[in-house]
C-alpha cells in the first residue's frame, strides 16, 4: 500500500439501498445463511470511515492492466481479445481520480486460475485473470482482457453464470468502497441470474457493459465501456 | 450541480477473489496484506484474530475482511498502519498482525473500521471494532453507545496477553446468535 492518506472533508451521501443488493435474496442460496437479518444500525461518519486507504501507481506493475499480458508463459492467450474502460465517477458526476481499480475474471473457456474452481473447462496457461489499475485525473479507467466465458455453478439445476468481470473499487473513502460485477450486452443468462437479479429491478442495467465501436481497435479487439459510479459527497462545497 | 447519478450496485466477491486480492499463493504480489506493522512501528503491537461464522455456526472460508485504522498517534497518517485485508482460511479465520490504534475522533474510543466480504454477500457488511481493555472510552464512546447495550458486546475485541504477544479475539457472526452488529454509515 501506498502511504498517502485521503481525508475526506464533508460526509459522504448514504449507501442507496434502492440501488444495491439486500443482504437476504433467496434465490441466490448462499445468501440464506450468510445474510445478517437484525436491522443495520445508523451510524454518523467521523475520521476513520471519511478517510480511507490510497493506492499509488507505484503499487501497479505496468502490465497489471493488460490481461492478455500479465499471464503469459509461453504464448497469447486463447480467446476473443476486448478492452473495456469507462470512468469512475461520483454521484454528482465529478470523476474519482487516481483510484484503485482490481479486477478478475474466468478466462474464454468460463475457468478460473482459483484453485477450488473445478469447472471440467480447460485453463489457459497464458491466461491468469487479474489486473489492477488507477484512474487518471478524469477518473478513466482501461483494461485489455480476454472475454470470460460463462459457466455452470451449483445454485440450483442448470444454473449458468453470465459471463462477468469482477470489479473492486476504493474511491475517496473508506465508505465508498465498491465490489461488482460488469456484465455484457445482449446476454441471454441475465434473465436466469439471481445474482444480477438481486440487484433491484431499476439499477440493473448499471451493471451491463456498452459495445463501442469508438473504443474498439481495428484488427485488434473489440471495446467496451463500463463507467462506474460511487457514493459522493452529501454537502458539496461552493461551485460553479 | 450536475444532475445526480445513481450509484453502481454492489454485487458478490463470489468465490473465487484469492487469485486477485491475496495472491501470494499463486505467486503474485498482494497488493493489501494482513501485516499492517512494521517491526519498528510505535505503539502497541498485536494480533486481531477471529473466524467468521454464517447463520448456522459453520466457519466460512471464502470470505474477506479488510480493516482500516489510525496508528498509535490516532492520526491517518503516511506510515501509519492504515490499510489490511485477509481472506479467511479452511476454518474460518483471518488475522492481522497490526498496532492498537489511537482514538481518531474526539470523544470516540480508538477502534478499527472493518468490512466484511464473501460468497453470498451480495452487499458487503461494515461494522467497527472496539477494544475490551478500553472500558472507560468505551462507555462514553458516541456510536458504542447508540448499540443495544445486549449487542455492543459484538463489537468488543476481547484483549489475551499470550506468550507470543497481544492477540485480540474478534469473531464475525453474519448471522442468528449473538449476530455482529453492521452500521449503515
Amino acid at each position: 500500500m501506498d502511504t498517502a492518506v485521503h481525508e475526506a472533508e464533508g460526509d459522504f451521501s448514504p449507501r442507496d439501498w434502492a440501488q444495491h443488493p439486500p443482504y437476504l435474496s433467496p434465490l441466490y442460496k448462499s445468501t440464506v445463511l450468510r445474510s445478517p437479518r437484525k436491522p443495520l444500525i445508523p451510524m454518523k461518519q467521523c475520521l476513520s470511515v471519511r478517510s480511507g486507504p490510497v493506492f499509488g501507481h507505484d503499487s501497479v506493475d505496468p502490465l497489471d492492466n493488460d490481461l492478455t499480458k500479465n499471464g503469459r508463459v509461453n504464448g497469447e492467450p486463447i480467446g476473443e481479445r476486448m478492452i473495456v474502460t469507462g470512468r469512475v465517477l461520483d454521484e454528482s458526476g465529478r470523476p474519482v481520480p487516481h483510484t484503485l481499480l482490481e479486477i478478475w475474471q474466468a478466462n474464454a473457456c468460463g475457468r478460473y486460475v482459483h484453485r477450488w474452481d473445478q469447472h471440467d473447462a480447460p485453463l489457459d496457461p497464458n491466461f491468469f485473470g487479474a489486473g489492477r489499475c488507477i484512474t487518471d485525473a478524469e477518473g478513466r479507467y482501461r483494461f485489455t482482457t480476454i472475454k470470460p466465458g460463462a459457466y455452470p455453478w451449483g445454485n440450483h439445476h442448470n444454473a449458468w453464470r453470465p459471463a462477468h468481470i469482477h470489479f473492486s473499487l476504493f474511491g475517496p473513502s473508506f465508505l465508498t468502497r465498491l465490489v461488482t460485477q460488469m456484465y455484457f450486452p445482449g446476454d441471454p443468462l441475465l434473465l436466469l441470474d439471481p445474482i444480477y437479479n438481486g440487484v433491484p429491478e431499476g439499477a440493473r442495467e448499471l451493471l451491463i457493459s456498452r459495445f463501442s465501436i469508438d473504443v474498439t481497435e481495428p484488427v485488434w479487439a473489440l471495446g467496451y465501456e463500463f463507467d462506474i459510479v460511487l457514493r459522493g459527497r452529501q454537502a458539496t462545497p461552493m461551485e460553479g | 450541480m450536475s444532475q445526480m447519478l445513481k450509484q453502481t450496485p454492489s454485487q458478490t466477491v463470489g468465490p473465487y477473489f484469492a487469485y486477485a486480492w491475496t495472491p501470494e499463493l499463486y505467486g503474485r504480489r498482494p497488493l493489501a496484506t494482513n501485516r499492517l506493522a512494521t517491526r519498528d512501528m510505535p505503539g502497541e503491537h498485536i494480533r486481531i484474530e477471529g473466524v467468521v461464522y454464517d447463520g448456522e455456526g459453520a466457519p466460512i472460508r471464502d470470505c474477506v475482511v479488510e480493516i482500516w485504522q489510525a496508528g498509535a498517534d490516532g492520526k491517518h497518517a503516511p506510515g501509519a498502519a492504515g490499510f489490511g485485508r485477509c481472506g479467511t482460511n479452511d476454518a474460518g479465520y483471518y488475522f492481522f498482525d497490526t498496532v492498537k490504534p489511537g482514538a481518531c475522533d474526539p470523544g470516540h474510543a480508538p477502534h478499527i473500521a472493518v468490512t466484511v466480504f464473501a460468497r453470498g454477500m451480495l452487499s458487503h457488511a461494515f461494522t467497527r471494532l472496539h477494544f475490551s481493555d478500553e472500558v472507560a472510552a468505551n462507555a462514553a464512546d458516541p456510536v458504542l453507545t447508540t448499540v443495544p447495550a445486549d449487542r455492543r458486546d459484538t463489537l468488543i475485541a476481547r484483549r489475551a496477553e499470550l506468550p507470543g504477544g497481544v492477540v485480540y479475539r474478534f469473531d464475525i457472526r453474519l448471522q442468528g446468535a449473538g449476530e455482529t452488529v453492521f452500521f449503515d454509515c
